[in-house]
C-alpha cells in the first residue's frame, strides 16, 4: 500500500498543514461572534435600495453607538455588530437604519446576548469538544479491546484522538483566514460543525480500524504470519473506495447546502465542508500510517 | 422466495404509505411541521430571574409562579402558541441561574415585546430587619438589604387588586387594595400578628411605594397600598397587578428576533437544497453502484419519509440548523449501503455467487457500521447537552438521522436485494452488480 510505504511524506504534508493553520491562527487570531462575547447583532434589509455605508455610519454615531462594526451583506442587507443596546436604541433601530425614513428599512434579525451567556457558551463549547474526544477515546479503546496484538486498543483510541486534533486545527485555521478576509466569526454553529466533523471523522477512522481488526483476526485464525504494516495497508486499500465514496456523497450534499441553502447556514456548511475533507484525509493518510509507525517502534513482537 | 417478495412489497408499501401520510398531512395541515422561530419568524426572549432573596426550597415554586404570571401576560398579546418555560442556566462550574424563556411566534417587534412583558410589575413585601432602629428617609436601592428582609409573602400570593378611594377629608386619595389568596391570607395574618408596631414596606419594581406601620393583625387577607397615586396611576397599577405581579424580579439577558420573510426564505432555500441534494446522491449511487445503488436510493427515500413522519409525530422543532442536519444526514445515510456494497463487491471478486456475496457483505459490514455510528451518536448526545435551542434542533435531527438511516439502509436494501433473488453468475446481471468503472 503506497500510503503506508510513503507514510513519512504524508506525515510531512499533514505536519505542514497543521503548522500553517497554527501560524495563521497566531497571526490573524479568531473573531468570536456575539454568541461567545455577548453583544448585539442586527440584520437590516432594504427593499428599495441601500443607503451608502458612510451615511449609515454617521447616523449610527449620531445615535450614540460607539464600538460597532457595520458590514454590507448581499445586495440589499447590512449587518451591525455591537455591544449591548438600551431600550431606546432598540426602539430607534428602524429610524436610524432608514435614515429617518429616507431609505425604507426592515430589521430582519435582531439577536442580543448577555455577557454571562456568552461566557457560559464559551465554556460549554470547550467542554463539549473535550467531552466528545474523551468519549471517543474510551469508546474506541472499548470497541477494540479484543485487539491487543500487536498494539493495544488504547493506541487505536489515541491515534484516533490525534486525527481528531488535526480535524479541529484545520477548520479553525481556515476560519482564521475567513475571519480575517471576510469577517466571518466563530459562533455556536461553528462549534456544532466542529463536533459533527469529529463524529464523522472518527466514523471514517473506525471503518479502517475495523478492517485492520478483522484482518488481524483472520490472520490469527489461519495461522498466517504477516507484517502489521501489510495487514493495516491491506485494510486501508480495502476500505479506500468506501471512504472516498461516503465522503463524496456528504460533500455533494454540503456543496448544495452551501450554494443553495439558507444564508444562516452558509458558513456552517463551509466549515463542515472543510472539516469533512480534513477528516477524510486524516482517516486515510494519517490514522493508519500513524498506527503502523507506532507499532514499528513499540509493538509487541511475537 | 414468495415470502421474501411479500416482505419487500410490505416495506415498499410502508414507505409509500409514510410518504403519502407526510404529503397528505401537509396539504391540508392536520399535523403541520413545527418550525423554530428562526424559520417561522418571531421573537425569543430570555430573562434571568433574581432568586437570591428566596429560600432555595421555594425557588421552584416561585419560578412556576413567575412562568404562570408571564404566560397570562403574554396571552393578552394575542400571540398564537406562545411558549413560556423556566430553564436552569449557568456554566458547568459556575453557580446555576434560574431563567425564563419566552417565545413569541409572529412577533417581530422586539422592543414591543420587551416593553409589554416589562410592564408586569414586581411586587414585594419587606419587613425591617431585626436590630435596625431607624431607617434613613432616602433609602437607596443598594442599601435595601441592610435594612429590610423579604417577608414570606410575595406577589405570587396575590389574588386580585382593586382601585379604591380613601381619605380623611373625603374620598380623594386613590389607593390600591390587594386581596391575597387563601395561602397568602394565612401567611399575611401570621406576619402581621408577629410584627405589630413594625413597618412593612411594600416595594413595586424595586422601589418603596409605602411603608405602613402594622397596627394590628390582619386576618382577612387584604392590604391597602397607599402611595401618592393619581387615580390613573392607581388604576394602571391595579390592572397590571391583576394580570399578575411577578414574585421575583427579572432581567432581560438575551433576545433573538427573525422576521417572517427571512424565515420563509430560509425554509424555501432549505427545501430546495434538500431536494437537489437527494437527487444528486441518488444519481451518484445509481451511476456508481448500478442496481444495488438504485435499491439504496429506494432505502434513502424510505429514510426521508420515515424522518419527516417522525418530525411531525414527535414533534421535532425544525430550525435552519436542523434542516442542515437533515440534508447532511442524507449524504451520510447511504454510508451503510456503500460499506455493504463495497464489501459485497469484494466477496464477489473472490468468486462467490451474488447471493452469497450480498449476504456476506451485510454480515461483515455490520460491526463497522455499528461502531462508526455509535461515535456519531456520542457526538449528537454531547451536542444536545451543549446546545442552545437552535443547536438542539441540529443534535436531535442528526442523532435521529444516524439511528433511522442505519435501520433503513440495512433492512430496506437487504429486503429488496433478497427479493430479487438473483442467482446468475455471469453476464449482464453481474454488470448490474458491478460498480464504478470496473466490473
Amino acid at each position: 500500500m503506497f500510503i503506508i510505504r510513503h507514510r513519512n511524506i504524508f506525515f510531512a504534508i499533514t505536519g505542514a498543514l497543521i503548522a500553517a493553520s497554527l501560524i495563521v491562527l497566531a497571526v490573524f487570531g479568531l473573531r468570536l461572534s456575539i454568541d461567545f462575547t455577548g453583544g448585539t447583532l442586527v440584520g437590516v434589509s432594504y427593499e428599495q435600495g441601500r443607503p451608502p455605508a458612510i451615511e449609515l455610519d454617521t447616523a449610527l454615531k449620531e445615535a450614540g453607538f460607539k464600538n460597532y462594526s457595520l458590514r454590507e451583506a448581499g445586495e440589499r442587507n447590512v449587518m451591525l455588530r455591537t455591544g449591548s443596546i438600551s431600550n431606546d436604541e432598540r426602539e430607534n433601530l428602524v429610524a436610524i437604519f432608514s435614515l429617518d425614513g429616507k431609505y425604507p428599512a426592515t430589521v430582519d434579525q435582531l439577536s442580543e446576548i448577555g455577557p454571562t451567556i456568552g461566557a457560559e457558551l464559551r465554556q460549554k463549547a470547550l467542554i463539549s469538544i473535550a467531552l466528545v474526544m474523551l468519549c471517543i477515546l474510551l469508546f474506541i479503546a472499548y470497541a477494540f479491546r479484543k485487539v491487543s496484538q500487536p498494539v493495544s486498543s488504547w493506541i487505536y483510541g489515541l491515534v484516533a484522538l490525534v486525527t481528531l486534533v488535526h480535524d479541529i486545527v484545520i477548520p479553525v485555521g481556515f476560519f482564521a483566514i475567513l475571519g480575517h478576509f471576510a469577517g466571518a466569526a466563530i459562533d455556536t454553529l461553528f462549534v456544532t460543525a466542529i463536533l459533527t466533523v469529529l463524529g464523522f471523522s472518527v466514523h471514517d477512522t473506525i471503518v479502517v480500524f475495523d478492517r485492520t481488526r478483522e484482518n488481524l483476526r483472520l490472520n490469527h485464525e489461519r495461522g498466517r504470519k504477516e507484517d502489521f504494516a501489510d495487514t493495516a495497508g491491506r485494510a486501508l486499500s480495502q476500505t479506500f473506495t468506501r471512504s472516498i465514496n461516503t465522503s463524496l456523497t456528504v460533500i455533494i450534499t454540503l456543496l448544495i447546502l452551501f450554494f443553495l441553502g439558507p444564508a444562516s447556514t452558509r458558513d456552517f456548511a463551509l466549515t463542515l465542508l472543510v472539516g469533512i475533507i480534513a477528516g477524510t484525509y486524516s482517516s486515510i493518510f494519517l490514522a493508519t500510517p500513524l498506527l503502523v509507525t507506532i507499532e514499528r517502534k513499540y509493538g509487541k513482537r511475537k | 422466495m414468495l415470502q421474501k417478495r411479500v416482505a419487500a412489497l410490505v416495506v415498499l408499501l410502508v414507505g409509500v404509505g409514510m410518504g403519502y401520510f407526510v404529503y397528505a398531512s401537509q396539504t391540508k395541515p392536520i399535523l403541520p411541521f413545527k418550525l423554530g422561530l428562526d424559520l417561522s419568524g418571531g421573537t425569543q426572549l430570555v430573562y434571568r430571574a433574581d432568586v437570591s432573596n428566596i429560600p432555595s426550597a421555594d425557588v421552584a415554586d416561585s419560578m412556576a409562579a413567575l412562568r404562570d404570571t408571564i404566560e397570562r401576560r403574554v396571552n393578552t398579546f394575542g400571540v398564537s402558541e406562545p411558549l413560556v418555560e423556566t430553564q436552569k442556566g449557568g456554566g458547568v462550574t459556575g453557580t446555576s441561574e434560574q431563567r425564563l424563556l419566552v417565545e413569541l411566534p409572529g412577533v417581530t417587534d422586539t422592543q414591543k415585546a420587551v416593553s409589554l412583558i416589562g410592564q408586569t410589575p414586581v411586587l414585594e413585601f419587606r419587613l425591617v430587619k431585626a436590630g435596625v432602629e431607624t431607617i434613613p428617609p432616602d433609602v437607596a436601592t443598594s442599601s435595601l438589604d441592610q435594612y429590610f428582609e423579604p417577608a414570606a409573602i410575595t406577589g405570587k400570593h396575590l389574588e386580585s387588586a382593586q382601585l379604591q378611594f380613601q381619605g380623611q377629608t373625603g374620598l380623594n386619595q386613590a389607593v390600591v387594595v390587594l386581596k391575597f389568596d387563601s395561602e397568602g391570607t394565612k401567611i399575611f395574618a401570621d406576619i402581621t400578628k408577629n410584627n405589630i408596631g413594625n413597618p412593612m414596606a411594600i416595594f413595586l419594581d424595586g422601589t418603596v411605594i409605602s411603608a405602613p406601620i402594622i397596627q394590628d393583625s390582619i386576618p382577612d387577607g387584604t392590604a391597602v397600598v397607599s402611595g401618592n397615586f393619581t387615580p390613573e396611576g392607581a388604576k394602571e397599577l391595579a390592572r397590571n397587578l391583576n394580570y399578575g405581579a411577578l414574585p421575583v424580579s427579572i432581567e432581560l439577558i438575551q433576545t433573538q428576533t427573525v422576521s417572517a420573510t427571512l424565515g420563509g426564505q430560509a425554509v424555501a432555500k432549505g427545501i430546495m437544497a434538500g431536494l437537489i441534494g437527494v437527487l444528486a446522491v441518488i444519481l451518484f449511487m445509481v451511476l456508481w453502484y448500478r442496481l444495488p445503488g438504485a435499491l439504496a436510493s429506494i432505502a434513502l427515500l424510505v429514510y426521508i419519509a420515515v424522518m419527516l413522519a417522525l418530525f411531525m409525530l414527535i414533534p421535532v422543532t425544525l430550525t435552519a440548523a436542523g434542516i442542515a442536519a437533515f440534508i447532511l444526514s442524507i449524504g451520510m445515510a447511504v454510508d451503510a449501503n456503500i460499506l455493504i456494497f463495497e464489501r459485497a463487491r469484494e466477496e464477489l471478486k473472490s468468486g462467490k455467487s451474488i447471493e452469497e456475496a450480498v449476504s456476506d457483505g451485510f454480515g461483515r459490514a455490520w460491526p463497522s457500521i455499528r461502531d462508526s455510528n455509535i461515535s456519531s451518536i456520542i457526538t449528537a448526545v454531547v451536542l444536545f447537552w451543549f446546545g442552545t435551542s437552535l443547536i438542539r434542533g441540529f443534535a436531535l435531527v442528526f442523532g435521529l438521522g444516524v439511528i433511522v438511516s442505519m435501520l433503513t439502509a440495512i433492512t430496506v436494501s437487504r429486503t429488496f436485494l433478497k427479493a430479487l433473488g438473483i442467482r446468475a453468475k455471469s453476464g449482464p446481471v453481474r454488470f448490474f452488480f458491478g460498480s464504478g468503472i470496473s466490473l
